[in-house]
């Protein structure tokens, strides 16, 4: 037999359609391959800025997504109680008029009583403008128990953030630190950097207790003890300052440091000093006087302090030093909290120092600053950053997060080449966002965003009573910089009745009954609970998912959404963009197949219910209906004069002008996406470089230059101060003084996770954590009958020495045990681990019933959520107040706070708790595939 | 390895088989006639039915016939090739008995030869796989050829001789357990080996995908010590010691004869499984087996 | 031809840079997506939203832990296909011919058609590479995707299998290791590239990168922090003679 003869080129398929990926919310492009009208393969679009061709496991596998058995068919009503999964399919007419029929009145009655919360959708400025215009204040997205303090920090001390909103300049940098990050929103463009920094052969340094992914590749894992790296970063401080070590040119230009702090005692103390217009003030370095900080061709001086009136005001700076000088701050201070070798500390001080100060790269660019400064060269030193929410998901997060952007202001790399670079539309200083609106009326639209950062009390949303004016206590003196909402505190609180009840809980895209909830399985009883008249506490949910998850089991309504390759949406300029540090992008999504089942796009659906509903913005002067769907709105939608959700094949070109009518063509033809380059000049200091200002204009993101200043010294939390310190009319509640004097002070001040005060850390002193898996989503992977092989169950991860102190070994079951909960799990071995920690991949386990899955699914029988064992409150006080377990500034969730203690026990049948099963809504899923379309 | 029962079956029946049909074709017997019928008949039945077994595993015995075409480099394929030519040279010796032509001395030779060479070709099937030591050893094909020829014996009613050969096979199988126990670690394969990873110990910490695979049910098999060391003991006595005892004692009859033979399958089933189920595949190491976990 | 030609002049393999691999599965998703459509019969799996779900895949990622006699332990990302090896044990054992290795470039793959699926090629294959389908019938492996690399209704860049295409770290890299002059062979030379099981003898194609060492004391740099000052004042007399030799000075 002689070597087969092979068909070296077979078609690939009959065409190919590009749009864009949601498997996550990275949003890649992706190159849809077509075979008989059906999805072939899906591959990376290597013209797209975001992924440049290459996809992940879970891009990939999205073929497994988009025919997942588990695709919900149709509109449903529940006729069994609420969590039994017992639905009758009902007509979209039926659907509609029955959601106007509960929203109607409320509108007319009491906005408030619709509470309008989603997930991790890409469309947020528009489910925003609806939630305004029906009048709720109660909206927000799930950013609050996601990363806000990352958000919050970046914004308010630089006006960006790590999270997607920047990234490391991946050319150029030589030293790559990466804090508390298993995966990120960037998966692919971080992978892609870390890969780019491999070839060049710079060092990556990973922070985090789990030597897991870009940590197991990074040239050094500093293995850090969960919720000290504020320690760390402040040590790093500490050391740099004592050495000198800090750009002082940078400093001096760009950041508040040279401001003067008013040290008059009374209710201006520890504000910055200001002229008439509101101005901070420095001293000009040219003729020692005082000057507005921005006045043309200032040179600030940044040791100058100056008398006035007999009292002297010191600089930023001198505060700053004066605080991170102090020996507690020292290496051998933190050694003991943090896990971390005060020797190695240092070492890891010095090689900032080195790669900064000693190893700094230069570009021959010419630029003029804000003061008509011209800079001949643009120098940058070559040390990034990037952090997510192991930072973050801690109490402490906020400071944490200002901590390390000091330390990268200190050092002079933010915004420079070989640092970290802000993508468009940020730099964007927190001064130009919005402030909270809140104040509904009935019948009336909202007077504005909800969303925004109160800059003192004034602004906290809070009503005449000083009650709050949310249902999740968002912008309270609880937490004043939440700036995302609190979504993980809705349920609890509209169960509780607490600030008030609510009438109709509308979801979308958050499984709210699983892996979404703090203290899931309370969640659920909370969401089924009755009064005693047998009225749900919780009166009416309308939900919006595409699968049959365990949350559309406890709704009233279901409003079934279709796949990510079947309908329009647009990734905006407005929203959470694709842009590149050298470029502004948005994209779309386009029903590059159409729906095989009776389903709607949702955002068409809410498109639908505003005009239904006769809300302002989706009516014309007539009552009738606006926009004809969601693409309508999309190409036609005007938010600003000549700004709409799509940047791209506009009138005026860059982002400003009417909308071509054929827009939405224009954009498949190139791909999905649309990009506008960063002028050269323009690429780095953006927040100071005239031209970058201009360009800014241009494109659209803001309507005059907006230069800044970065905020080493937070003025706005020194607001909050002051009136917990007894100054101003609005005056926090008594059991909050303390807590906003020593946790809201404008320069960092590292202090433990809250729990840690109240939960005896003898008794539970083991951290227990969750991580992304790489080839996982969250809970909406395990119908994807490929990615589930890969993580069909999930142990507990045990350090060597908890293993060995408890006698385990792998496939042993033991109790893990929090304040307030128990869970049964197995275990398995990892060395790889900080010693006091254990952790578990998150999401994987699964409630019987759902997902279409057997309910003898690993997933259900052997995968388990953590969540179980994290509240959504502090332990009681015996104050009778409900503790949010959040951030005291963001109210950001503390996932990672939990701390737990552990024994052996003998295997049960099934992981435990069981939460019951669910009757699943969809059809049997097929016992065997061999997918393909020939 | 997995022990397949269809491979176990074939390999045992088809193995005492072509030894009786190896004392058939050497003429020693040589009956006449109905006992020449009876004879071959036992003969036959045996090697084919383990021949048809052998098929049950394939995943497309539809295409069986290919496996004829490769005895170039193939032992699989050799086996198959030696075995059909072994069956029609013995059919022909046979022929000629069962109709009083008489024993034909060159065909039963040749017919003898192809006999024991299929037996060795089997073999070989595994002693060639350097992938699991344990099988990789001289001792396999004395192993399948000792077993065979005893069960021939007996079958051959040579009844001294067959216990003289259980007594034999059975000293080879102490070897080859012997041998195979240390053949992983001699064959200098590693899970450091096996991923090139030095600067410490290398222990596998998750499994490729959470669920299982074809690599996984097929060749990381692993039998407890303890259960497989009861097993062996069982397995010898029944395979080799207590028929060899039996024919040395008991009054010749065909009813011992019946009873040796009898324990010796039972014994003979059990060891083959242990042949399959201690076998460790070096793919294993990949997965964590053969490698003693540390908490 | 169960045979193995004489060595090719071309030997297409793979590269895989265990330094870099992040260990993301972005690979073998693509590779099952790409061969599930293409080569031969689907990839297919069992039970896929059961209790047992268990599929073919032609690549998987495996993780090792490291741990040092002293210090602290490492986990690698281990990706393992196919290694196209030059004494391919699991072609000469094939009793039918099916499995074989393509005189002009090296490349093994399987002829599906001829395949009676009796397993022996995988267990002659040290390092589980090969799968039989469980609805085929027939083993299933890694065929470098040779329906890419040369197919002319792809793009040239896209010239290559699904798996290096997509792998978003570039810890995957295709190319001929029978050239030493070419990018993955100098790459293979640079960091020391190494053969997995080499006792076995199969003289596999692809090669491996091995981690670059980790976790190298780092207080030697400790002098660069040579104290200015240890008080807050000490250091802003430090401060006012460094802002003295910054430009921008009074004039
Ligand atoms: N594949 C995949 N990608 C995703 C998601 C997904 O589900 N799957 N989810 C998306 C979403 S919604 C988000 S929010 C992002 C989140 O992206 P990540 O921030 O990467 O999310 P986590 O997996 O929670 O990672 C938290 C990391 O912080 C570490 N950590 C925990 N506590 C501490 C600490 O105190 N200090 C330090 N230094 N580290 C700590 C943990 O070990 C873990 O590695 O990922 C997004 N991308
Ligand atoms: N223990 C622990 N818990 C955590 C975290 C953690 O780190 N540890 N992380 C937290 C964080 S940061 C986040 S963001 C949350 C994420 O948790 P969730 O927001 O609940 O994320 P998913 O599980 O992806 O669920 C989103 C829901 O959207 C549905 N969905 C998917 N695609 C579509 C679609 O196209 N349309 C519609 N309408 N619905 C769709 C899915 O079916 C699913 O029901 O988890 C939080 N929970
Ligand atoms: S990271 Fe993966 S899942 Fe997320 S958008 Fe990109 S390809 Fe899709
Ligand atoms: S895609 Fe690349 S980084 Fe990811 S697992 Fe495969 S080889 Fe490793
Ligand atoms: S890796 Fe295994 S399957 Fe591939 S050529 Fe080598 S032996 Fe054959
Ligand atoms: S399974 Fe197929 S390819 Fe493998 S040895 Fe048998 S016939 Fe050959
Ligand atoms: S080369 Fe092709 S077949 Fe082989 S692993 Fe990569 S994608 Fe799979
Ligand atoms: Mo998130």
């Amino acid at each position: 037999m002689t070597q087969p003869a092979l068909d070296l080129s077979p078609p690939v398929s009959d065409e190919i359609r590009k749009t864009t990926c949601y498997m996550c919310a990275c949003r890649c492009g992706i190159n849809v391959h077509i075979k008989d009208g059906k999805v072939a393969y899906i591959e990376g679009n290597r013209d797209h800025p975001v992924n440049r061709g290459v996809l992940c496991a879970k891009g990939a596998a999205g073929i497994m997504q988009h025919n997942s058995p588990a695709r919900l068919r149709a509109p449903m009503r529940r006729t069994g109680p609420r969590g039994s999964g017992e639905f009758e399919e009902i007509s979209w007419e039926e659907a509609l008029e029955t959601a106007v029929s509960w929203l109607a009145p409320v509108r007319e009655e009491n906005p408030e009583k619709l509470a309008f919360f989603t997930g991790r959708d890409q469309s947020q400025s528009f489910t925003s403008f609806w939630a305004q215009a029906f009048g709720t204040p109660n909206y927000a997205a799930h950013g609050g128990f996601c990363s806000v303090n990352m958000a919050a920090a970046g914004i308010t001390t630089m006006g960006g953030a790590f999270w997607e909103f920047g990234q490391p300049d991946w050319e150029r940098t030589k030293l790559f630190l990466i804090f508390g990050v298993a995966e990120d929103h960037d998966s692919n463009p971080i992978k892609m950097g870390i890969g780019q920094l491999k070839g060049r052969g710079a060092r990556v340094i990973g922070v985090n207790p789990i030597r897991t992914g870009y940590n197991a590749v990074a040239d050094d894992w500093f293995g850090i003890t969960p919720g000290t790296d504020g320690l760390l970063i402040n040590a790093l401080i500490h050391e740099l300052l004592k050495a000198g070590r800090i750009d002082l040119d940078y400093l001096a230009r760009f950041t508040n440091a040279p401001c003067l702090v008013d040290a008059r005692e009374g209710e201006t103390q520890g504000l910055l000093l200001k002229d008439g217009e509101g101005r901070p003030l420095v001293v000009d370095r040219r003729t020692g006087s005082l000057k507005p900080w921005n006045a043309e061709g200032v040179e600030p001086d940044l040791s100058a302090g100056q008398t006035l009136k007999g009292t002297a005001h010191r600089t930023v700076l001198d505060h700053l030093v004066s605080h991170f000088l102090d020996p507690s701050h020292a290496a051998e201070n933190v050694a003991e909290r943090t896990g971390i070798p005060a020797e190695r500390i240092r070492g890891l001080a010095a090689l900032l120092a080195k790669t900064a100060f000693e190893e700094e790269i230069v570009l021959d660019r010419p630029w003029t600053d804000f003061r008509g400064h011209r800079h001949e060269r643009m120098v940058g030193r070559p040390v990034a950053m990037h952090a997510m929410r192991g930072i973050s998901a801690h109490s402490n997060g906020f400071q944490t997060c200002r901590s390390l952007h000091i330390l990268q202001i200190l050092l002079g790399t933010v915004e420079v080449p070989g640092g970290f670079r802000f993508k468009p539309p940020y730099p964007k200083p927190m001064s130009a966002h919005p402030k909270p609106h809140y104040r509904a009326k009935a019948g009336e639209p909202l007077d504005g965003p909800h969303l925004g950062f109160p800059h003192g009390p004034d602004d906290l949303a809070l009503k005449e009573d000083g009650s709050p004016a949310r249902i999740d206590k968002a912008f309270t003196w609880e937490n004043p910089l939440s700036a995302h909402g609190m979504m993980h505190m809705v349920i609890a609180n509209a169960h509780a009745g607490d600030p008030y009840e609510v009438d109709t809980l509308f979801l979308y895209m958050a499984n709210m009954a699983w892996n979404s909830s703090m203290n899931t399985r309370s969640v659920m009883d909370m969401l089924s609970d009755q009064d005693e008249a047998g009225a749900y506490k919780i009166p009416r949910i309308i939900y919006s998912d595409a699968y049959s998850s365990e949350m559309v089991a406890y709704a009233d309504l279901i409003l079934p959404d279709t796949t990510y390759l079947e309908r329009h949406d647009c990734i905006s300029l407005l929203d959470r963009p694709i842009c590149e540090a050298d470029a502004a992008a948005d994209a779309i999504r386009w029903p590059v197949v159409e729906p095989d089942r009776d389903v709607r796009g949702f955002q068409s659906v809410l498109v639908d219910l505003g005009a239904r509903l006769g809300l302002p913005g989706f009516v014309e002067e007539d009552g009738s209906a606006k926009y004809a769907d969601y693409a309508d709105y999309i190409v036609n939608h005007i938010r600003r004069p000549g700004i709409g959700p799509l940047a791209g094949w506009r009138s005026e070109g860059t982002g400003r002008g009417e909308a071509s009518p054929d827009q939405l063509d224009r954009y498949i033809e190139n791909g999905g996406f649309w990009i506008s380059h960063v002028p050269e000049e323009a690429a780095f200091y953006k927040p100071w470089n005239a031209a970058y200002q201009e360009w800014a204009v241009e494109t659209g993101f803001y309507d005059s230059p907006q230069p800044y200043l970065f905020s080493l010294y937070l003025e706005p939390l020194r607001r909050f101060q002051l009136a917990a310190e007894g100054y101003g009319s609005r005056q926090p509640p008594e059991h909050l003084r303390e807590r906003i004097k020593s946790t809201l002070t404008p320069l960092p001040h590292w202090h433990a996770p809250l729990v840690d005060a109240l939960e005896d850390p003898a008794e539970y002193p083991i951290h227990a954590l969750t991580q992304r898996p790489m080839a996982m989503y969250h809970s909406w992977g395990s119908q994807n009958a490929w990615l589930r092989q890969i993580h069909g169950r999930n142990p507990l991860y045990v350090p060597t020495a908890l293993m060995e102190a408890h006698g385990l070994a792998d496939g042993d079951w033991v109790n893990l045990i929090s304040p307030h909960g128990q869970i049964t799990v197995p275990v398995a071995h990892m060395a790889a681990l900080n010693p006091n920690t254990v952790w578990t991949w998150n999401a994987i386990g699964k409630r019987k019933g759902a997902w279409a899955l057997d309910p003898k699914a690993p997933e259900a029988t052997k995968g388990f959520l953590l969540n179980h064992l994290i509240h959504e409150l502090l332990p009681p006080r015996g104050d009778g107040l409900r503790w949010s377990n959040s951030d005291p500034v963001t109210g950001q969730a503390a996932w990672f706070d939990l701390r737990v203690k552990m024994e052996k026990t003998r295997a049960p049948a099934e992981v435990l708790p069981q939460t019951g099963a669910q009757t699943s809504p969809v059809p049997e899923a097929p016992e065997t595939l061999a997918w393909s379309v020939r | 390895m997995h022990p397949a029962f269809s491979v176990i079956l074939f390999s045992t029946l088809s193995g005492a088989g072509f030894g009786l049909l190896a004392f058939l074709g050497v003429g020693w017997p040589a009956p006449e006639g109905l006992a020449a019928f009876v004879f071959y008949a036992i003969g036959f039945a045996l090697a084919v039915s383990g021949l048809i077994a052998s098929t049950f595993h394939l995943g497309r015995p539809e295409r069986a016939l290919r496996a004829f075409t490769q005895w170039r480099s193939s032992w699989l394929s050799r086996e198959a090739c030696l075995a059909v030519a072994a069956l029609v040279l013995a059919g022909l010796t046979a022929l000629a008995q069962i109709f009083g032509s008489g024993h034909v001395l060159v065909l039963g030779w040749l017919a003898a030869a192809f006999c024991i060479a299929t037996v060795l070709s089997t073999s070989m099937i595994y002693a060639s796989l350097k992938t699991v030591p344990r099988w990789n050893d001289l001792t396999t094909p004395a192993l399948f050829l000792g077993w065979a020829l005893a069960g021939g014996a007996l079958l051959a009613a040579h009844v001294m001789l067959a216990a003289v050969l259980f007594l034999v096979a059975s000293a080879i199988q102490l070897a080859h357990w012997i041998r195979g126990d240390s053949a992983l670690r001699r064959s200098g394969t590693t899970l450091a080996t096996a991923t090139g990873l030095e600067g410490g110990r290398v222990r596998s910490f998750e499994p490729p995908h959470t669920g299982g695979n074809y690599l996984t049910r097929e060749m990381v098999f692993q039998v407890a010590r303890k259960h497989a060391l009861r097993l062996r003991v069982i397995g010898l006595a029944l395979a080799g010691v207590v028929p060899a005892v039996l024919l040395l004692i008991a009054p010749a009859s065909h009813v011992t004869a019946g009873l040796a033979l009898l324990c010796h399958f039972q014994g003979l089933l059990v060891t083959r499984w242990l042949f399959f189920a201690e076998a460790e595949h070096v793919v294993g190491l990949y997965y964590g087996a053969h490698t003693a976990r540390t908490a | 031809m169960t045979q193995l030609p004489p060595p090719s002049e071309v030997k297409l393999g793979l590269v895989i840079d265990l330094d870099t691999c992040v260990g993301c599965h972005a690979c073998v998703t693509a590779c099952k997506g790409w061969n599930t459509e293409n080569y031969g019969a689907p990839l297919a799996d069992t039970d896929p939203y059961g209790a047992e779900p268990s599929g073919t895949f032609l690549n998987r990622i495996h993780s090792y832990e490291v741990q040092p006699e002293d210090g602290v332990a490492q986990l690698v990302h281990f990706p393992k296909s196919c290694l196209h090896c030059e004494d391919a044990p699991c072609v000469t054992v094939c009793p039918t011919g099916a499995s074989y290795k393509r005189a002009e470039d090296g490349i093994v793959l399987v002829n599906e058609t001829a395949c009676i699926g009796c397993g022996l090629c995988a267990w002659a294959c040290p390092y589980g590479a090969r799968e039989k389908d469980p609805v085929e019938g027939v083993i299933k492996k890694c065929t470098l995707c040779v329906d890419r690399v040369y197919n002319e209704n792809l793009p040239e860049e896209d010239r290559v299998p699904a798996c290096v295409r997509t792998c978003p770290a570039g810890a995957r890299h295709f190319g001929d290791l029978g050239d030493p002059d070419s990018a993955v062979s100098r790459l293979v030379a640079e960091r020391g590239g190494i053969d997995l099981m080499p006792e076995q003898g199969t003289k596999p194609v692809n090669q491996y990168l091995p981690p670059r060492p980790k976790d190298e004391p780092l207080d030697v740099l400790a002098p660069l922090l040579e104290p200015v000052a240890e008080t807050p004042d000490g250091f802003l007399g430090w401060l006012d003679k460094a802002l003295s030799r910054l430009p921008g000075g009074p004039s």
